[in-house]
């Protein structure tokens, strides 16, 4: 294989995954932004943008952060490169670029995922209904991991499409408590009241969490164990802990076929274990935006190591 | 003459480079006017070597390991005789008519193509007198002046501007005698001048133009002058970027800077 | 892409049928078929060949925008024969014009005996365009230049064959030969079995063979690649088809890298060695370090691995000059001056307008001949005598007066004719010929080739872009 491919394999599945996670992001957005809660909603669409990145592109572009600016530019923006319309794409030009390594089943299914993005606009999705069109989303990136796991061949190329998506995962995921919590956690006071009920029930839904944690604590919803879910629980399938359980597999199996260790595996190996035996009172005596800030750095290094070991060449 | 020559060329870069891969024209080949006695060219990584279709010896630099600079030093020493500018046709892989044609960097037009033009009948009644004749009007015509043109530039922009390094008046020759249907050929070399030594920030280049009597007759614009002992000739081709003493690519890299130094001397003093 | 527009002084010469309006051989069972057939079963059928190709055919379908719309060639579904006496005749004339091609271009960038005899003028050679001085004195791996060539062949009589063009450089069609078999195959498998015919689908494997053995002596088991220019270019299906069939990886220039004398493709295991490349891009775009200094598409440092014999390169560097026009008529000299043997094929009798009294000919016959720029292709810059107006002819001969160099002219041919379904039914329609053929250690050619074929009624246009489609195409073995 060559490392271009290889590139072009891990894109597809960070793009992909990007376009479910803002998705979910955006509905969860949405629906808070339903409740009566005045103030607070608008603060959320901040935060959405936030969390996707791209605050400065955004405010150069755009008036106000209302709804159906930041609805336009995180969905239908094809100049800003992590809208759902440009992942979409790329992950197609991705798709297009590998099919020789890849099955047909995955280029249609991503092809035609594209034709219908390709189709859409504001009022269109208005028309349509938000959650429906999230929903959606969240149907073609479900579609393409099962379409993947259930086509391709188990040789390097599913690998490295994989370690995208839960690279991307973790990234998204650890992004999102972080800016959240911020906002749902104003220093010192305790969590109370309907209003705080629906904003964490909607954070844990935004990432289908909300019947595993009842499941999990047959508690109210505590912040704390919101975050401890979402980071350390292992079968909790977008918490960091498992999307580096993932990572982990996927790399031991790289180490087996390619009969040698890169930099990445240590790196890899290292955040792993941080969450893997990592506790929920350390993480917070450090405090959480901190632990946070910090895993979104180690992150983005494995990444760039990624690449570094295997796509860049010389 | 006895001639010693001593270049330096050192690239450094703004951020470390990925890898790099160049082609090096700085070693001169056995000529009637010319034999080498010691040559060596050295820089970072293990060269490979080639002869190309123009004859020229190239030596391949590739390094795919980061790094922030490259310095190449090119030692040797040759002697040379006075032909008075003539080089008989030698083991050449090819007829002069290769180098009739013109490149994209060497051909007239607009203002260029006129003057090519009016000078077109005297080169065809008397060959070897043209040629000089035409040396010496571009001499005048076209100033020495650095900074004006880049390594790109064609003749025909040079000539517009009426300015540019000896690459550039090289060029214009070379484009007149093709539009003339004339086969012409790029040099390029060292040049040893009375300077006491003094170094230079670039090496020389000349053209040769084919007189069927003669063979390879050789006219340097910069200075007016059919060549002499004091010159060395190092690579030949269509234009500069067959001859260029250096030609090369990187990835990663960023801004690059580029420092020349060039030193020729007499053997004997 | 050659366009053989040529249109008919004389009756065109029917492939099927004799001028007594008899079978001919080589038809025999195929015109009972189409007799028997009806017209709603070929309709039905073409329908069928279509939505395979659709399906199969996305390997070579040309995406002409963004939103991956697939543009397909006319395919028509009756075929192409040709008898194995026929076959056998075109076939040792193609591998003959082969050899002395690649002989010829081993010349001129060695000894140039050729010229040197006066057989051809120097200047046509060392003033060409096409002619690389880069190449002098460079001996490629095996010895081999043309290793693919796409000969264009048409028929005018029984007899004879004549080349319109060679095509040295990267010929492409080779995919819609395979496909087209293949689809043949699926919609009249009984056909398959009633003839005898020779397969085309082992094409690949006889260029992965060719290209394996042309590999240089250190490699002990070659790594082979295709080179594209990119998903982007026209025939990026073909090149996709054609390394997905050989097993080798499809890379573009960004892929691979020169160090220490030796070509790598970067992998995620590290560098993996190269040793023959059977390169779609142009001489130009190959080494920006030689060629085009702002190609991006190429591989800096090449040419030094090449020339250090370290790997191969088909086709070779510099092969364009043997299929210029201005060269084109002295390869009947070439096969006598190589090979010592009369050409098989004929050549169309070529006037270059250069030569004064080729011009004066050319221009006092202008309402007979097709006249066509020199290094023109695609059909640009041409003029048909007979089909062009009083207007036309006299604009081409002011054309002509101003820069002779850069026009030949050649007699209007009649295109042979095959039966082909059209709206009409079963008509005659003229077609063309590219056979490919493939040289390694020896010279080969795979039975058959790409048939194009004019649509439209008269027309001799085959050319895809302007109504073209093409056929399968059978040789039959004894």
């Amino acid at each position: 294989m060559l490392s271009r491919t290889a590139n072009d394999l891990f894109w597809m599945g960070r793009y992909v995954e990007r376009a479910e996670n803002t998705a979910r992001m955006l509905d969860v957005t949405w629906r808070m932004s339903l409740l009566p809660s005045g103030d607070r909603a608008a603060g959320d669409w901040g935060a959405a943008l936030q969390i996707g990145g791209g605050e400065d592109v955004f405010a150069e572009r755009y008036v106000s952060a209302n709804a159906r600016n930041i609805i336009q530019y995180m969905v239908l923006d094809g100049d800003n490169p992590s809208s759902i319309y440009s992942v979409f794409r790329l992950a197609r030009e991705n798709a297009r670029a590998t099919r020789g390594t890849t099955t047909t089943e995955l280029w249609q299914s991503l092809n035609d995922t594209w034709l219908e993005v390709q189709a859409l606009d504001y009022d269109k999705i208005a028309k349509r209904g938000f959650s429906r069109f999230f929903d959606w989303v969240k149907e073609r990136s479900h579609l393409f991991r099962g379409v993947s796991t259930g086509t391709m061949l188990r040789d390097d190329a599913y690998f490295f499409q994989r370690l995208g998506t839960f690279l991307e995962r973790a990234d998204n995921t650890a992004r999102l408590l972080d800016v959240k919590y911020h906002i749902l956690l104003p220093a010192g006071e305790p969590v109370g009241g309907a209003i705080d009920y629906y904003q964490w029930g909607a954070l844990l839904r935004s990432v289908s969490a909300f019947s595993a944690y009842k499941r999990r604590f047959h508690d109210a919803i505590w912040p704390q164990r919101v975050a401890e879910l979402l980071i350390l629980h292992g079968d909790m399938p977008r918490s960091l802990h498992s999307c580096y359980r993932e990572l982990d597999g996927l790399f031991a199996a790289l180490r087996e076929l390619y009969r040698r260790d890169f930099e990445c595996f240590r790196l890899a190996g290292k955040n792993y274990s941080r969450l893997r035996y990592g506790r929920a009172e350390s993480i917070f005596q450090r405090g959480l935006h901190e632990y946070l800030a910090d895993f979104l750095d180690r992150n983005a290094d494995l990444g760039a190591q990624i690449s570094s070991d295997f796509m860049l060449g010389n | 003459m006895h001639i010693v020559v001593e270049h330096e060329t050192a690239y450094s870069y703004g951020a470390p480079a990925r890898s790099t891969i160049q082609y090096l024209r700085l070693t001169p080949r056995q000529h009637a006017n010319q034999s080498v006695r010691s040559w060596q060219v050295t820089g970072p990584g293990k060269f490979t070597e080639f002869t190309d279709g123009f004859g020229n010896i190239v030596h391949v630099l590739s390094l795919t390991t980061p790094h922030e600079q490259i310095v190449l030093r090119v030692r040797g020493e040759v002697y040379t005789t006075d032909t008075h500018g003539v080089l008989p046709p030698e083991n050449d892989r090819c007829s002069p008519l290769v180098y009739a044609m013109p490149t994209r960097l060497t051909r007239a037009e607009g203002d260029l193509a006129e003057f090519a033009a009016g000078i077109r009948t005297p080169l065809a009644k008397e060959r070897l007198t043209g040629l000089h004749d035409l040396m010496v009007a571009l001499h005048k015509q076209v100033a020495y002046r650095l900074g004006v043109t880049d390594v790109e530039s064609t003749a025909s922009d040079a000539f517009r501007k009426g300015e540019g390094v000896c690459q550039d008046q090289a060029h214009i020759f070379l484009a007149v005698c093709r539009a003339a249907g004339i086969p012409a050929r790029y040099v390029s070399g060292y040049m040893w001048t009375d300077s006491g030594g003094r170094d230079y920030d670039a090496n020389h280049a000349w053209a040769e133009a084919w007189v069927p009597a003669l063979g390879w007759v050789s006219f340097d614009v910069a200075n007016g002058i059919s060549t002499t002992a004091s010159y060395v000739r190092v690579a030949q081709g269509r234009d500069y970027l067959d001859a260029a003493p250096v030609r090369g690519v990187r990835r990663g890299g960023g801004d690059e800077a580029m420092r020349v130094s060039v030193r020729v001397t007499d053997g004997q003093q | 892409m050659r366009t053989p527009v040529h249109p008919p002084a004389v009756p065109a010469f029917d492939e099927m049928r004799d001028a007594g309006g008899l079978v001919r051989p080589a038809y025999d069972r195929l015109a009972d078929w189409l007799t028997k057939t009806p017209k709603s079963v070929f309709r039905r059928k073409r329908q069928e060949a279509e939505l395979l190709f659709r399906r199969l055919g996305i390997t070579f379908a040309v995406y002409s925008d963004d939103a991956g719309v697939e543009r397909l060639i006319p395919f028509d579904i009756v075929p192409r024969v040709l008898t194995a006496a026929e076959w056998a005749r075109l076939e040792a004339g193609l591998i003959q014009r082969v050899r002395a091609l690649n002989a010829f271009i081993h010349d001129i960038y060695h000894g140039q005996q050729i010229l040197k005899a006066g057989v051809i003028p120097e200047e046509f050679v060392l003033c060409n365009a096409q002619f690389r001085p880069e190449m002098l004195g460079i001996v490629p791996p095996g010895g081999v230049w043309a290793h693919v060539a796409g000969i264009d062949v048409v028929r005018v009589d029984e007899g004879d064959f004549y080349v319109l063009e060679d095509n040295l450089r990267s010929p492409s069609g080779v995919s819609y030969m395979i496909e087209n078999r293949s689809v043949m195959m699926r919609l009249f498998p009984e056909l398959f079995s009633q003839n005898r015919i020779a397969p085309v689908d082992h094409y690949p494997n006889e260029l992965l063979s060719m290209l394996r053995s042309v590999a240089p002596p250190h490699a002990g088991n070659p790594t082979v690649v295709v080179v594209t220019p990119g998903m982007y270019n026209s025939a990026y299906f073909e090149h996709a088809f054609l390394a997905d069939e050989m097993g080798v990886e499809l890379v573009e220039g960004q892929d691979l890298f020169v160090t220490d004398g030796f070509v790598f493709m970067r992998t995620p295991q590290g560098p993996r060695r190269v040793d023959v490349i059977y390169r779609r891009i142009d001489d130009d775009y190959l080494d920006p370090l030689a060629f085009n200094s702002q190609s991006v598409l190429g591989v800096p440092g090449l040419l030094s691995v090449y020339a250090q014999g370290n790997v191969a390169l088909a086709n070779a560097i510099g092969t364009g000059v043997a299929d210029d026009k201005s060269i084109y008529p002295y390869v009947p000299d070439m096969v006598r001056f190589y090979l010592g043997e009369e050409a098989i094929l004929k050549n169309v009798q070529t006037w270059q307008c250069r030569e004064p009294d080729s011009l004066r000919y050319v221009l006092d016959h202008l309402d007979e001949l097709v006249v066509k720029e020199v290094h023109g292709s695609g059909g640009y810059g041409m003029l048909i005598g007979p089909r062009a107006s009083t207007a036309e002819r006299a604009e081409f001969a002011a054309r002509l007066r101003a820069t002779p160099d850069r026009y030949i002219a050649q007699p209007t041919l009649a295109l042979s004719t095959c039966p082909t379904f059209v709206q009409q039914g079963i008509a005659p329609r003229h077609v063309d010929l590219r056979p490919y053929v493939l040289t390694g250690r020896t010279t080969r050619v795979v039975p058959g080739g790409l048939t194009r074929v004019a649509l439209e009624e008269g027309s001799l246009v085959v050319n895809s872009s302007q109504g073209g489609g093409t056929k399968d195409t059978w040789v039959l073995q004894e």
